[in-house]
């Protein structure tokens, strides 16, 4: 599904991602636990196509396609999907119609007609009663005054009605209460299978009791630094990042000031 | 957000998309203004007497008067001998219907898109098209004229219906008004003119759609709207010019009248020539619009996409001297690469228990210059007078402007003026949020600026509506990276 060799990022001069090498194939849970500021959500956002970042090293490889060549857009249409971690903003713009011009921009890059009013309004149902979602946040513009857990929440449900092939969750669940994480974990566990993948960033054990990862690994300084099955996760969750730190002592320093 | 800035200036606005020339043969005035032009025009016209001293008053008025510099705009001085004031599409005989219109007029109507047998058949449109100065095929006629309602071009009305036009124009812009009001008194070719008698809800929207076309044409259309009591009239009114290397003044005049319990909704979308990237060419936009809402419990709303033009000096207004009178202004200003807006309202609150409602949305890119500029009065006879203005800015880059002049005047201590503004930028995360749900930055930024613009477009009747999203998206193309 996604390869990523040796993955060199950074912004503004800053080095921040310092060699990722990840490997996920279809059907895969893969999670990314790691401390405040160790670079997950910017290797979501290179991933995603984010144009700040710069890429000085390394390759990614998408479904046979070098992703790194591809526009923002282009990378959605091919099937990649960032639920965001801080969701943007747009006011004036209805939820529903974003998600519309969304789907339909999606068919577009595929060669596919665009779905016409029922055809839409019949997926939109369907996913609605999925995610359990409020259908008045739909016609609300785009996350404006939404609450933390409704952006969440908006996220996943884009991500169902976008079916990608690979779905990046930055901390999707930080901002859910206890009810919504459920929910949500059970909407992304029905979207999941044989030939689509996930990547879950988060800070907590607790999502991945209901979202089983097959791989966990630890960002540390830009790198993964450890990679493990789930009960990896526990580990940290007793330990903290301490152990991890004590265990990577060189490369505590940020690259840029070497 | 830095990077934001500078992929947004390496892009510039799309070719203009209208810019075509309709080759028809035009009988034109001699070049420069004296009173002979005047005189030329009127004759043309075959105008009454009483209308050429009309005009004649408001040339000599205008021989007195300084163009003026207040408004935030720069441009090089206009040379007033160098303009033909007067230029009407050559034909043989007045068409009676539409077969009877000249084919290369029609299909410079087809090019925009408004051919009038689609008009006519599909959105029940009554089209007054008004190409260079002269009004040509008017639809619907009959079944306005069974209700009472006299729609036709100004030259039509003067011969026809004197005494209405005589006792109105000029009653809401007197000839005196301004510089570019009483120039229009003395030299406009043509227009609209508008009667919705007593009681009467006109059944349809009614529309003009204006086109500049023979070259150093300065367009002065005069357009005079009357409602009587309980009547209702939503007017539309539409624009494209084709593509020219000099600058054309356009000075244009609406004059809109409510007695009693009367409604105007009147609606304008203006995507003229911009000019070029340079900043070379483009439309000089100077239009006195000015309603009077005279009768108790009447309501004028002014609506106005405008995109278009490389100066626009535009401010729509509302005098509400009835008691309990509404008038509202709504507003998209876009200006891109040099283009400069100076535009607002004026909401003169004369009686007791008026309303007024000011919406205004600009939107800037390239080293555009955008600024509102109104003005709320209220006189010291308005008691319990209410007014709400909203102006917000949108910024695409950092080489544009956008300002805001709110002059408020309050005479009577029982009024409530309130003012919002805000300024924003379209956001690089918003670009990039949209990208990765699989949107192109020009998709993109046309969902945001529509976005932005909702409350105003909502004002807009439907089939206009529609137009005016694609005129915004089209002037704006490119214009973030
Ligand atoms: N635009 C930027 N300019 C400068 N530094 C940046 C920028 N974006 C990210 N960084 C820095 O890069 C580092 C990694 O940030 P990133 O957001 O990827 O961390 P994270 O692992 O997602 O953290 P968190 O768990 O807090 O979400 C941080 O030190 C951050 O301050
Ligand atoms: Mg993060």
């Amino acid at each position: 599904m996604i390869k990523i060799k040796n993955l060199h990022a950074g912004i503004e001069g800053k080095q921040i991602l310092n060699g990722i090498d990840l490997d996920i194939r279809p059907g895969e849970v893969h999670a990314i636990m790691g401390p405040n500021g160790s670079g997950k959500s910017t290797l979501a956002s290179v991933l995603a196509g984010r144009e700040d970042y710069e890429v000085t090293k390394g390759s990614v490889e998408f479904l046979g396609r070098d992703l790194l060549e591809l526009k923002p857009e282009e990378r959605a249409g091919e099937g990649l999907f960032l639920a965001f971690q801080y969701p943007v903003e747009i006011p004036g713009l209805s939820t529903i119609n974003f998600i519309k011009t969304a789907v339909n921009e999606v068919r577009k890059y595929k060669g596919q007609e665009p779905l016409d009013a029922v055809a839409f309004l019949k997926l939109m149902n369907e996913k609605m009663a999925l995610m359990n979602m409020d259908k008045t946040l739909l016609s609300r513009s785009l996350n404006e005054g939404f609450s933390g857990g409704e952006k969440k929440r908006n996220e996943i449900f884009q991500m169902a009605m976008l079916q990608p092939k690979l779905a990046i969750l930055d901390e999707t669940d930080s901002g859910l209460d206890i009810d919504a994480i459920r929910i949500v974990a059970n909407g992304v566990n029905k979207l999941k299978s044989s030939d689509n993948a996930i990547l879950v960033v988060t800070h907590y054990q607790r999502l991945l009791d209901y979202i089983v990862p097959d791989f966990v690994h630890v960002l540390y300084n830009g790198r993964i630094v450890k990679s493990g099955s789930k009960e990896l996760a526990l580990e940290l969750e007793e330990k903290g990042y301490d152990f991890i730190k004590n265990e990577n002592p060189t490369i505590n320093e940020p690259a840029w000031t070497r | 957000m830095s990077n934001e800035l500078s992929t947004i200036e390496q892009h510039v606005l799309s070719d203009y998309k209208y810019g075509f020339v309709t080759n028809i043969e035009a009988d034109e005035a001699p070049r420069g203004l004296s009173e002979d032009t005047v005189r030329f025009i009127s004759a043309k016209k075959n105008e009454p007497e009483w209308m050429l001293e009309w005009r004649l008053k408001a040339y000599r008025h205008w021989c007195n008067m300084t163009i003026p510099h207040w408004a935030n705009i720069k441009y090089p001085p206009i040379d007033f001998q160098d303009i033909i004031y007067y230029s009407a599409p050559k034909q043989k005989v007045t068409p009676k219907s539409l077969d009877e219109i000249d084919p290369e007029l029609r299909r410079t109507f087809e090019k925009l898109g408004i051919s009038l047998e689609e008009q006519k058949r599909l959105s029940g449109v009554a089209v007054d098209a008004v190409i260079d100065s002269v009004s040509i095929g008017t639809t619907f006629k009959a079944q306005l004229a069974e209700l009472g309602i006299i729609f036709c071009s100004m030259s039509e009305a003067i011969r026809e219906h004197p005494e209405l036009v005589r006792k109105y124009i000029g009653s809401v812009v007197p000839i005196t008004d301004n510089y570019f009001a009483a120039l229009n008194s003395a030299v406009f070719s043509d227009g609209s003119f508008c009667y919705i008698p007593k009681g009467v809800r006109c059944p349809m929207e009614l529309s003009t759609y204006f086109r500049i076309n023979a070259e150093n044409t300065g367009q002065f259309e005069r357009t005079l709207i009357v409602a009587e009591e309980g009547s209702y009239v939503s007017y539309l009114e539409g624009c494209t010019a084709p593509m020219r290397d000099e600058n054309q003044l356009h000075a244009a005049v609406v004059e809109l009248i409510t007695m009693d319990h009367a409604e105007i909704k009147y609606s304008t979308v203006q995507n003229w020539y911009p000019g070029d990237k340079q900043g070379n060419g483009g439309i000089y936009n100077f239009v006195t619009k000015r309603g009077i809402c005279k009768g108790n419990h009447s309501k004028i709303s002014w609506t106005q996409v405008e995109t278009g033009s490389a100066i626009t000096w535009k401010y729509p207004s509302v005098i509400l001297k009835g008691d309990h009178s509404t008038g509202e202004f709504y507003s998209v200003a876009v200006t891109n690469n040099h283009q400069q807006a100076d535009t607002g309202t004026k909401m003169m609150h004369l009686g007791k228990n008026t309303r007024s409602r000011i919406v205004s949305k600009g939107i800037s890119a390239g080293v555009s210059n955008n600024s509102y500029r109104g003005l709320v009065h209220i006189g010291k006879n308005a008691a319990d007078a209410r007014n709400f203005s909203q102006c917000d800015s949108l910024l695409l880059g950092d080489k544009c402007g956008a300002h805001t002049f709110p002059y408020i005047e309050v005479k009577n201590n029982t009024a409530v003026v309130e003012h919002e503004a805000t300024t924003s930028k379209i956001g690089e995360d918003q670009i990039f949020y949209c990208n990765q749900r699989g949107i192109d930055t020009e998709t993109a930024v046309a969902l945001i600026i529509n976005g932005f613009a909702k409350e105003v477009m909502n004002q807009l009747p439907m089939e206009f509506a529609v137009e005016a999203q694609k005129l915004l998206a089209i002037s704006l193309e490119g214009s973030v990276g």
